[in-house]
């Protein structure tokens, strides 16, 4: 009997359901157009070994005012920001917080009145098992007036970015969604997260790998961590936040140049560590290291970047012995050079010559 | 739980019931949003009666395999080119009964990464419908169905579920000749194994072939961008892939740029291709081609891609002021050794979407079957002959009934008068071709190896072209020295779908054109040599004259413009004498 009524019932929900279900599925039709709309493909440097030259942007105010993922890509004079009509517009940085991920870019075309997110009435929160839609050029696979990406997903967590230098390498390390979609791809950094009504959640962040696990994690910085950098830095009147004077001044006890090594300019992301010169009669030089060796090991561990080694040797024990391994050619090279005397609190560097 | 966003009147309307059928059951037992249960149980019926379609393959080597799709109770079944290539002529298929089918390579399209195969032993395949991927929009709910890793071992298909993230897509070669145009891209989890596999819309249509995703850092597994080949641009080279050919895209003989003001102008053009000959030139724009407009580059390539070479498409362009709208006929886009051959070497890979590899894990070993070893018949440029036989028979079937032509051996003499009021004598014999038209008098040798000539001038070679006709009704496959069946195609890029035949004789090639229906021959087009213009001959009407049936009209056009349209009076065969 109870079976009999649960059947009738089911039925009679399947009937009433099916007009509005009909209703929902044209509604996400539309919503996915308003935001691709509302989304921009960037294009700048990069283009050489895994570096995508492209990213994506969303409109943040009609003037042509677009937010995206602070990276390498933004790099250059040349930034240009495709519309979602295939109209393409030169762009410049109008500010940027490293910290957050975050830039803001002025397109160069006053003319323009462009469909907006609205960062006070079309933004939402959500938790976990919200269902979500990820917009972005990732692949660079839309072209001109092609419209972005969209993939569907489900908010896995709201929780902070638990970022371990060697690990998780971010510079965002605030409070993220997690999504269990692939979100982070190749260029998707700075296109956006949205529940399926539309409603804008965050910013897709840069690809992050665990490189101890070869495992990636998927993230978009939440739209309410944003929102006022964003306005003040439209508004002209944004600072960027400091870091920690702790570690800046921990990063600082030793510099490469005090080696005698001078390094590539560290203008990417993840600039190769390659010796650029070396300064004469330098304990570098006394180690034999040469201009074009790729710095791979510091006290046995990886580098990955001039940043990292800088950050390694920033903190290295005073005196003793610092062990490189760098790659010359084919050949792996080990060297040695003795480390100077220092006192525990350095003073504050007094130049900018490693400034990130 | 939040699952679903609703509008309020849909909202209202089912807690209302909620709250009926609540006053009588226990809470528990509607937990659940009814609108999910219902979405479920849809999903669940489309997943388990589309299983039923979705085909394991494995090559004979027992070295790979991917996945199929069955489209015919006959057995016929579509799948990667890549899948296919390893997979040797002959291959073991795993359906979701759990039973194993050998299966025979039909036709394949190695540019479009498409392979057409036949399951054998069953009449009463279930199998998938045919979708239209037009109707797909960005955000539209798919599943994909196929043997992800190897994983199945009782052939059940794993089915992941995703939506439309992209239409329309352009993905550029892979570092061979593989290129996926107009594609869909999916997040519908897409991984080796999948190739070739079934994209079924959300009511179970099949909407296209998945083998492709796009990878980079994070290895060749799934990475939330999959491609699937439309079912439409399949279509479109169904008829050529069941003809058991090697079959081939196209190119216009023109590549196309963006300017700076976001048109799409030509940038280079082959002097002896049809667009150049129809007057397209360096920085013409192009405003549409085969009836869509064009916007961008992908978009120029994205219409090309999905056409077999041969087809006729209209261009339209514009110089300064001046539009012109034109047809053509599509040229072939590689050379036959690069199709037959391996990937082409040298070419760097661009980035973007790469093909699936085949998923590699031991399955079941099995030789060529005896039995139906007389499927398969070798012949280069095919991938097996012994279906252009079938398809060859099938077309011809319906020459018949024009009646007994093969003692029409002696000369034909077809009087009357064209639709402008002229009249004309057509003398169709062994040693040459004669036509007095308008006080004059044109003459095709054809002993002594006479070359074929442009008579009368414009013609596109009429006269030789009614050789080749007599040829072909008298003689069949004997008056040629090649002879195969094509696929269809549109008769003049917009009519009805055709079967075509092709002959060739010397450099002569021609195309015989048959209505799909009745087979009824249609006409031809005769081209004297490659990259010159085509006399193209259409048949209408009948006249009945000694049991065998004649055309009424012979509508003969070239280049673009009508040379005559003869009406046909009588016709008089001069039986026995050759001259």
């Amino acid at each position: 009997m109870t079976k009999r009524i649960l059947t009738s019932s089911f039925l009679l929900l399947l009937t009433l359901t099916w007009a509005p279900s009909l209703a929902v599925a044209q509604s996400i039709h539309s919503t996915i157009q308003r935001v691709q709309q509302r989304t921009v493909k960037v294009f700048g440097a990069g283009g050489i070994r895994r570096l995508h030259a492209y990213s994506t942007g969303f409109v943040v105010s009609r003037q042509g005012h677009v937010a995206t993922v602070w990276s390498h890509v933004l790099d250059t004079d040349e930034l240009t920001v495709v519309l979602a009509d295939g109209r393409k517009v030169r762009a410049k940085v109008l500010g940027a917080e490293p910290q957050l991920d975050l830039a803001v870019l002025e397109l160069q075309d006053k003319e323009l009145d462009l469909p907006a997110w609205d960062l006070e009435a079309d933004v939402s929160d959500a938790g976990p098992g919200t269902r979500v839609l990820g917009f972005s050029n990732m692949f660079k696979v839309a072209t001109g007036d092609e419209m972005v990406s969209v993939l569907h997903g489900v908010v896995a967590a709201k929780a902070p970015l638990a970022t371990r230098r060697g690990a998780f390498e971010s510079s965002y390390e605030g409070t993220a969604f997690i999504v269990d979609a692939v979100t982070n791809n190749p260029g998707a950094g700075g296109g956006v997260l949205t529940t399926r009504a539309g409603r804008l959640l965050g910013m897709i962040g840069k690809e992050l790998r665990n490189v101890e696990s070869n495992t990636w994690v998927n993230y978009a910085v939440p739209i309410s961590e944003l929102k006022q950098p964003i306005q003040e830095i439209i508004a002209g009147k944004y600072r960027a936040r400091q870091r920690d004077p702790d570690e800046t001044n921990a990063v600082a006890r030793y510099r490469p140049l005090e080696f005698g090594i001078v390094l590539l300019p560290d203008v990417l992301f993840r600039t190769p560590a390659f010796i650029d010169g070396v300064q004469p009669g330098s304990a570098a030089a006394r180690a034999g290291l040469q201009p074009d060796d790729l710095i791979l090991f510091i006290n046995g561990d990886l580098v990955q970047s001039c940043r990292v080694f800088k950050q390694r040797l920033g903190r290295i024990d005073s005196g003793g012995v610092l062990k490189l391994t760098v790659r010359r050619g084919d050949k792996l090279v080990p060297v040695e050079l003795p480390v100077p005397e220092k006192p525990e609190k350095p003073e504050k560097p007094a130049t900018a010559g490693d400034k990130k | 739980m939040r699952l679903f966003e609703r509008d309020w009147l849909f909202r209202s309307r089912a807690w209302l019931v909620v709250v009926v059928v609540l006053a009588v059951l226990p809470p528990a037992s509607f937990a659940v949003d009814p609108a999910v249960l219902a979405a479920e149980a849809k999903r669940v019926e489309v997943a388990s009666r589309l299983a039923t379609s979705v085909v394991a393959i494995f090559s004979r080597g027992g070295r790979g395999g991917g996945s199929g799709v069955l489209i015919s109770s006959d057995g016929y079944a579509l799948t990667n080119f890549h899948v296919t290539r390893g997979a040797g002529t002959f291959m073991k298929c795993g359906l979701s009964d759990g039973k194993l089918y050998d299966a025979v390579i039909v036709g394949i399209d190695p540019t479009g990464d498409v392979a057409l195969i036949k399951l054998l032993g069953r009449d009463d395949f279930p199998h998938a419908t045919l979708g239209d991927s037009d109707t797909l929009k960005v955000g539209d709910w798919t599943f994909a169905m196929g043997n992800p890793f190897l994983l199945a071992t009782d052939f059940q298909p794993t089915v992941t579920y995703g939506i439309v993230s992209g239409l329309h897509r352009y993905q550029y070669p892979a570092g061979t000749i593989l290129e996926y145009t107009d594609c869909i891209q999916i997040d519908t989890s897409i991984n080796p194994g999948n190739s070739g596999g079934p994209l079924f819309s959300a009511n179970g249509q099949l909407m296209g072939i998945n083998g492709r995703g796009s990878f980079e850092k994070r290895g060749r597994v799934n990475s939330g961008a999959g491609y699937a080949i439309s079912i439409n641009q399949i279509k479109l080279f169904m008829d050529h892939l069941r003809s058991g050919r090697v079959v081939d895209h196209a190119t216009l003989g023109a590549t196309v740029t963006t300017r700076e003001d976001g048109a799409v102008v030509v940038d280079g053009i082959l002097d002896e291709s049809e667009a150049y000959r129809r007057g397209l030139r360096e920085g013409d724009e192009i405003i549409s081609f085969g009836g869509r407009s064009v916007r961008s580059v992908n978009q120029f390539k994205n219409i090309l891609g999905i056409y077999p070479k041969g087809w006729k498409l209209p261009l339209v362009f514009r110089r300064g002021q001046v539009r012109t709208e034109t047809l053509l006929r599509l040229r072939a886009l590689h050379r036959a050794s690069e199709l037959t051959g391996s990937p082409r070497p040298g070419r760097r890979p661009r980035p973007g979407g790469k093909p699936m590899p085949p998923a590699r894990k031991r399955p079941p070993v099995a030789k060529p079957p005896e039995k139906y070893k007389h499927l398969y018949v070798k012949k280069q440029g095919f991938a097996n002959y012994y279906f252009n036989q079938q398809e060859q028979k099938r077309v011809l079937s319906g020459m018949s009934r024009l009646g007994d032509f093969t003692g029409a051996k002696g000369a034909w003499v077809l009087v009357g008068k064209t639709a402008a009021g002229d009249a004309y004598q057509l003398t169709v014999a062994d040693v040459g071709v004669g036509l007095s038209w308008k006080q004059k008098v044109y003459f095709q040798e054809l002993k002594n190896a006479a070359e074929p000539l442009d008579e009368p001038k414009g013609s596109g070679g009429l006269l030789y072209a009614m050789h080749m006709w007599r040829s072909f009704l008298a003689k069949r496959k004997k008056g040629f020295g090649e002879f195969f069946y094509l696929g269809s195609e549109p008769l003049d890029g917009a009519g009805v779908r055709v079967d075509v035949l092709i002959t060739e004789l010397g450099n002569v090639r021609c195309r015989w054109y048959f209505d799909c229906k009745q087979g009824r021959l249609l006409g031809f087009d005769s081209q004297r040599e490659e990259e010159t213009d085509e006399c193209e001959v259409r048949f209408s009407g009948d006249i009945d004259s000694g049991g065998r049936h004649w055309p009424k009209t012979i509508r003969v056009s070239s280049g673009g413009g009508l040379v005559a349209s003869f009406e046909v009076e009588t016709v008089t065969l001069k039986v026995g004498a050759a001259q």
